[in-house]
């Protein structure tokens, strides 16, 4: 559906997209994670064909995007961070101008507006102003908006950033319930929880991708396993574990240290021999099922150091 | 198929448009009332006509002869008397008050020496702070002074007995267009462009900043519009503002303030379009360039006015000016429409003698939207 053929974008000496390259499959939800500044809203908008890539190519359906900008914007739905809704037009009047403008036609709309009131519950707000709207209703607006044309592909940019948990959750019902139309949807977030609900992964950092996969494979990725740490005295024992040997990147989440560990059995021997000798009473070392935010943390470490 | 296409964007594009102008109300209500609150107010303040120039009389002499020489001066709608004075210094007081503008000093002995038939001087004393006003006044009092001096003469000559006196060259005064050479007939078909030019270019230098500053551009730049469509569906709601602008202004020339309309309405609201076209496209494309709703007011306001104004030969005659800025004057679209205007208010006159103001205003338009149309591009800025 997507072919990206090593595209390369700089701005100003800050490579936003390295040399990238991969295959977007039809009824794939793709996500792309990273955090702020990794890339994410200018590969989307490279897709979307709204920004050109200095080299490279990126292909939607065999045809080029940098070529026939157009044609591709016809059958594609680009949602940006701050989707731009004309405030001063009601929730209806911003749907059927966004429909009338992709050439939908008035019946067209009218009868796709059910299905979007539907799924975004803003059929009781039709007559509002688009400006009075809360932060999420704006962002099922916008979603409401770019849908009227009925794209194949669907490109988000952190949709629910700044969106409330509930909210969060209706919103990616709704995605799944577009999948089962048959579309494509590409999504960026910064929320590790949403990754997870993605059919494969993009970890962005600094415009190129550490990891592509499924969230499975990801998790796999990083070998060994993560080591949860309960201690009387949180921070000497830190100070103790990173002066007693080579343990990596060490996580502090309440009372409680992380680290990963390659040789579990070996590294839970050693912290308990470091923390005898340092009169550290320890609590318990249980070894835990990483999430994607821990092995994502751990990645990104890993390249640093 | 395509061209259809094309037609139904922009016909939505205006149609957003004109929904945004209708809710945004401080808007609507400059684009409306502005032009009738301009006009009211220039049409009062600008008027170039010195009627009932004040002045004051210091008659020395006090005799019949000096008494019928002044009242001369109070039969006209010209000048009027404030004050009789008996002083120098009051002369002095009254000009620095500004309550007069002129004083005839007539010396003691007038009577004497004019029943004596020789030279008599009069004193006139005028305010040159206001030179232009002045200059006119001092006109008139000479005029009263020649037509006394031509009565007194043929009455002379009536008594030694010629009774048919001929002055050897008379004229003739006919003028056309405008008999009273009133100024308002001068000053409000300029000021009607005046004023057009710059609300058409200030309105329409918000719309495509305002699409920027709101985030609506971007989600504009990934739908199938192209930017041709967005200038021209953006043009049209600003062209029925203009056009209802320039109705409005046309009546309160008409009715309040008495300026003839002679030519074709329609003639005039053809050309005003064509003008318009040239001025809203302008102002869209300082506002694609500026990007920024505060920049592009002030920008267009300097671009559109200040030209508009002073090298338009609305009041100030390009003529005059140096060569340079005589050259730079025929860029300036006001120009060709004030010309258009008041031929085809004032003078009747029809499309046909104006074809190259008309060419001038079509090339304008033609340029401006071409030119706004290239700079707005439906790309991101890097």
């Amino acid at each position: 559906m997507i072919k990206v053929n090593s595209i390369t974008k700089t701005f100003n000496e800050i490579t936003a997209a390295s040399d990238l390259s991969f295959n977007i499959a039809k009824g794939e939800i793709f996500g792309i994670v990273g955090p702020d500044g990794a890339g994410k809203s200018t590969l989307l908008r490279l897709i979307a064909g709204i920004i050109i890539p200095e080299s490279g190519t990126i292909h939607i359906k065999d045809i080029n995007v940098a070529e026939n900008p157009f044609l591709v914007k016809e059958n594609l739905a680009y949602m940006p961070q701050r989707f731009g809704l004309y405030e001063d037009l009601t929730v209806e009047e911003n749907i059927y101008f966004f429909g009338r403008l992709f050439g939908v036609s008035r019946k067209g709309i009218f009868k796709r507006m059910k299905r979007l009131y539907d799924f975004s519950r803003l059929e009781p707000f039709k007559d509002r102003l688009a400006g009075k709207l809360s932060g999420g209703m704006k962002q099922k607006l916008g979603l409401a908006c770019s849908l009227v044309h009925n794209p194949d592909i669907i490109l988000l940019d952190e949709p629910t950033n700044g969106v409330d948990p509930v909210s969060r959750r209706e919103f990616w019902k709704i995605l799944y319930d577009l999948l089962t139309d048959g579309v494509t949807i590409v999504i960026s977030t910064a929320y590790l929880d949403e990754a997870e609900r993605c059919t494969r992964l993009a970890l962005m950092y600094n415009g190129s991708f550490l990891r592509l996969g499924r969230p499975s494979e990801i998790k796999k990725s990083i070998a060994g396993s993560l080591l949860e740490i309960s201690v009387s005295d949180v921070w000497k024992a830190e100070r103790a574990i990173k002066a007693g040997g080579n343990f990596g990147n060490i996580i502090r989440e309440g009372s409680a240290l992380r680290i990963f560990s390659g040789n579990p059995s070996k590294a839970d021997a050693d912290i308990r021999r470091i923390f005898k000798n340092e009169n550290i009473e320890t609590k318990s070392i249980k070894r835990k099922v990483p999430t994607l935010e821990n092995c994502f943390l751990e990645i990104i470490h890993r390249r640093n150091f | 198929m395509k061209i259809y296409r094309s037609l139904v964007r922009i016909t939505v594009i205006a149609d957003k448009e004109w929904i945004q102008i209708r809710r945004d109300t401080r808007s609507l209500i400059f684009a409306l009332i502005a032009p009738f609150a301009l006009i009211l107010l220039f049409g009062y303040a600008l008027t170039m006509d010195v009627k009932n120039v004040s002045m004051a009389v210091y008659d020395q002499d006090r005799t019949t002869t000096s008494r019928q020489f002044l009242e001369k001066f109070s039969h006209t709608d010209y000048l009027h008397i404030y004050d009789y004075v008996s002083d120098y210094s009051e002369i002095d007081r009254l000009i620095d008050k500004e309550d007069i503008k002129l004083a005839v000093v007539i010396p003691d002995g007038f009577e004497k020496r004019f029943k004596s038939g020789k030279k008599t001087d009069i004193q006139l004393l005028a305010d040159g702070s206001d030179s232009t006003s002045a200059t006119v006044a001092i006109g008139y009092v000479k005029a009263i002074i020649a037509n006394y001096n031509i009565e007194v003469k043929v009455n002379e000559l009536k008594r030694i007995g010629i009774s048919e006196t001929k002055v050897p060259v008379e004229t003739e005064n006919r003028i056309w267009f405008n008999p009273e050479l009133l100024s308002k007939n001068f000053i409000i078909p300029g000021l009607i462009v005046i004023m057009l030019s710059v609300i058409s270019a200030l309105i329409a230098s918000l719309t495509i900043s305002r699409e920027w500053e709101r985030g609506t551009m971007e989600t504009l730049i990934t739908t199938p519009l192209r930017s041709y469509e967005l200038v021209l569906g953006k043009l049209i709601p600003y062209i029925f503002i203009g056009v209802f602008g320039i109705i409005i202004m046309l009546l309160a020339g008409f009715f309040i303030f008495d300026v003839p309309f002679k030519g074709s309405l329609i003639e005039l609201i053809i050309l005003g379009v064509l003008f318009l076209i040239g001025t809203t496209s302008l102002g869209m494309m300082i506002s694609s360039v500026t990007r920024v709703q505060v920049l592009s007011v002030q920008l267009s306001m300097v671009i559109t006015y200040m030209p508009a104004f002073i090298l338009s030969d609305f009041i100030f005659p390009v003529a005059n000016m140096p060569l340079i800025i005589q050259v730079i004057s025929y860029i300036v679209p006001a120009k060709y429409l004030i010309i258009i205007f008041r031929g085809i208010i004032l003078k009747g006159i029809s499309y046909s003698l104006l074809w190259t103001q008309i060419v001038f205003l079509a090339a304008f338009a033609l340029i401006m939207i071409t030119i706004s149309i290239k700079k707005i591009t439906l790309r991101l800025p890097e």
